[in-house]
């Protein structure tokens, strides 16, 4: 008896092997795509944007001439809005996930703040450009402030923060929690001494992830009203501002070829930022990984 | 309180009583405090006690804050909708198939259907793009891929994903349309195609990373399994570990969908504004986002109509993304295998 026929699978599996190696090759090309996708943008952005790399790129304000134009304005409205950004966004993501981690019990309605908050990561940005005009700019009558901006970039990556920090808290081993109540510590000394210590990296790691994330956003910043031509710094909260992506889109929507190329020159300034950031990111979770 | 507190509780004051026997022992110290007492100190101490009762409350706030963002944005949402609706009617929006809302008097038309039009087409594109790219690279990833090439890859697929979006619009504007103007006769210069090109290529690494957490997460026994049978490697990612982890895939289609349709910047900088129910990817479209950005850089006054529909077409939007989202979240629930 033969159920196999031996000659039959050696003719299919030579056919069957070649399949395999083209299809490989083919799915190997499709995920170089991202790569060379990646390498050809930085190519360009680098190539357009050098000539306007220089100091007088970064000390001078928008100008018609874009011989004259510079960043200035963008770069301090930038950083102006993250002043905002990082601490409210920071005490609000840490302090929900400290409660839904530590403190809630397990009934419907912390079960309602953790869906809401998964649905509210996939709510797109300018949907909150939308909530900021109305409730920070017209009835907080903040107007089109660096607040307004800074608290809708906040709501904006609240969900990031509290999922990251949920996940570092999580990660933080009981052991280390008894231990400290077995000193007589009480539950606040615990996570205050003990737990928010061991998970700061990993805190850390995701929330800067999620700034770098609201330093690109540019749709809800346009919306709640940012300026797009600004020649003066902003002098407190509650003076009007342009952002680097702001910046960037204004001069990339005119159609003369030089203010391209100063779309270009701003977004590497862009890039190298978010870069410096995201390596910080990095090194913090090489530093700190897999210390229990 | 949970029951997790209670039981710490139990396990501190037993705790307190063995120690507080303990000083009994060394008494012979003359002024020695025994640790109950200490105990006793600490936890009569009062501004502990009101701090532990406050942090609960507090942390309990900003949790509510998230609640109330979804709050605010939905009211929101539906009240300046409603106020739009008093201006324009609610037919008229639904039923109209022209979008002309800065014509003057009679003449302006609130019809969403061009923008929804405009939407679905950039969001079809990129599909197009994104879906095989996006699955091809999250098989060799999870299949093919050696942990060399994964840890070069995964960095880079990040990066990708973590590049603005107003950077990919000047790129599809300033690379991805001259190029495709080299191929394609009578393209305009704000057109539909290569805006939603870009967009696929921004949705690539989600899709990639949210599906080879689905494959990766197929038991390797069911793999085994199948090269035992004489599978080659093809084999097995396609007719074994793709359709275990068909929901996950799935799921993450459908997210890439509900990123594409709220998109804003790539559209706004590479599509055009010129609102037009159209199949023809080469015309120059709008979307639902990339008006909202026209109406907030232009001079609407606050209060016109016109300020009013940003809040109609932010409304469909939502309510377009919300769908997708709940679909998405459906999926990957109800139709997981469990291994």
């Amino acid at each position: 008896m033969n159920l196999v026929n031996k000659e039959q699978v050696k003719k299919k599996m030579a056919s069957r092997l070649f399949t395999n190696r083209i299809l490989q090759g083919l799915l190997l090309l499709a995920t170089l795509f991202g790569l060379i996708v990646l390498g050809v943008l930085i190519y360009r952005m680098t190539t357009q944007g050098i000539g306007y790399l220089s100091l007088d790129f970064f000390t001078n304000f928008a100008s018609r001439f874009p011989e004259q134009a510079g960043i200035k304005a963008a770069i301090v409205g930038t950083l102006w809005l993250m002043a905002v950004t990082i601490p409210v966004s920071l005490i609000l993501g840490v302090g929900t996930a400290l409660y839904l981690e530590e403190y809630a019990p397990k009934n419907r309605f912390t079960r309602i703040i953790q869906v809401n908050i998964a649905n509210l990561a996939g709510v797109p940005s300018i949907v909150f450009g939308l909530l900021g005009l109305t409730i920070f700019v017209r009835l907080a009558e903040m107007g089109q402030s660096v607040l307004a901006g800074g608290y809708t970039l906040s709501l904006l990556i609240l969900p990031v923060i509290v999922v990251a920090s949920q996940e570092a808290l999580r990660s933080v081993p009981k052991e280390m929690r008894d231990a400290s109540y077995a000193m007589g510590a009480t539950k606040w000394q615990t996570i205050q001494r003990v737990v928010l210590p061991a998970s700061i990296p990993g805190i850390l790691t995701g929330s800067i992830l999620a700034f770098s994330r609201a330093i690109g956003e540019t749709a809800p910043l346009i919306v709640i009203g940012a300026l797009t031509y600004v020649a003066f710094l902003p002098e407190n909260l509650y003076s009007g501002f342009t952002a680097m992506p702001i910046q960037i889109y204004n001069w990339a929507t005119r159609p003369q070829i030089e203010f391209q190329e100063l779309a270009a020159a701003g977004i590497i300034i862009l890039l190298l930022m978010l870069i410096i950031l995201n390596s910080i990111a990095v090194l913090i979770r090489n530093k700190f990984q897999k210390r229990y | 309180m949970g029951e997790d507190h209670k039981n710490d509780n139990l396990a501190l004051s037993r705790f307190g009583v063995v120690l507080g026997r303990l000083p009994i022992l060394v008494e012979n110290r003359k002024h020695s405090v025994s640790v109950n007492e200490l105990i006793k100190q600490n936890k009569s101490k009062r501004s502990g006690k009101i701090i532990e009762k406050l942090i609960p409350f507090l942390l309990l706030l900003c949790g509510i804050i998230s609640i109330l963002t979804t709050v605010g944005i939905v009211f929101t949402l539906i009240i300046e909708t409603f106020t739009f609706f008093n201006q324009v009617p609610i037919i008229e929006f639904i039923t109209s198939k022209e979008w002309l809302p800065f014509y003057s008097g009679e003449d302006a038309s609130y019809g969403i259907w061009p923008l929804v039009a405009g939407t679905l087409l950039i969001a079809f594109i990129a599909m197009i793009v994104a879906v095989p790219i996006g699955i091809a690279s999250a098989i060799y990833l999870s299949e093919y891929a050696s942990d060399r090439i994964r840890k070069l890859i995964k960095p880079v697929l990040e990066v990708l994903a973590g590049i603005p979006t107003i950077v990919y619009g000047f790129f599809a504007l300033t690379f991805v349309t001259p190029l495709l103007r080299t191929f394609i006769d009578g393209l305009s210069i704000y057109n539909a195609l290569s805006a939603g090109i870009v967009v696929g290529i921004m949705i690539i690494p989600m899709i990639a990373s949210l599906s080879e957490d689905a494959m990766s997460s197929v038991p390797n026994s069911i793999r085994e399994g199948a090269y035992a049978l004489g599978a080659t490697r093809f084999e097995v990612a396609v007719k074994v570990v793709l359709p275990a982890a068909t929901s996950g895939i799935v799921a993450s289609i459908v997210l890439g969908i509900s990123r594409a349709i709220g998109e804003t910047m790539i559209v706004s900088v590479a599509a055009g504004s010129s609102p037009k129910a159209t199949l023809d990817p080469t015309e120059s479209i709008q979307t639902m986002t990339a008006y909202i950005v026209q109406v907030s850089l232009g001079d609407a006054g606050y209060g016109s109509t016109i300020y009013y529909s940003i809040y109609a077409v932010g409304m469909t939007l939502f309510i377009f993304t919300l769908i997708m989202n709940l679909i998405a979240q459906y999926v990957s629930r109800h139709f997981r295998e469990e291994y």
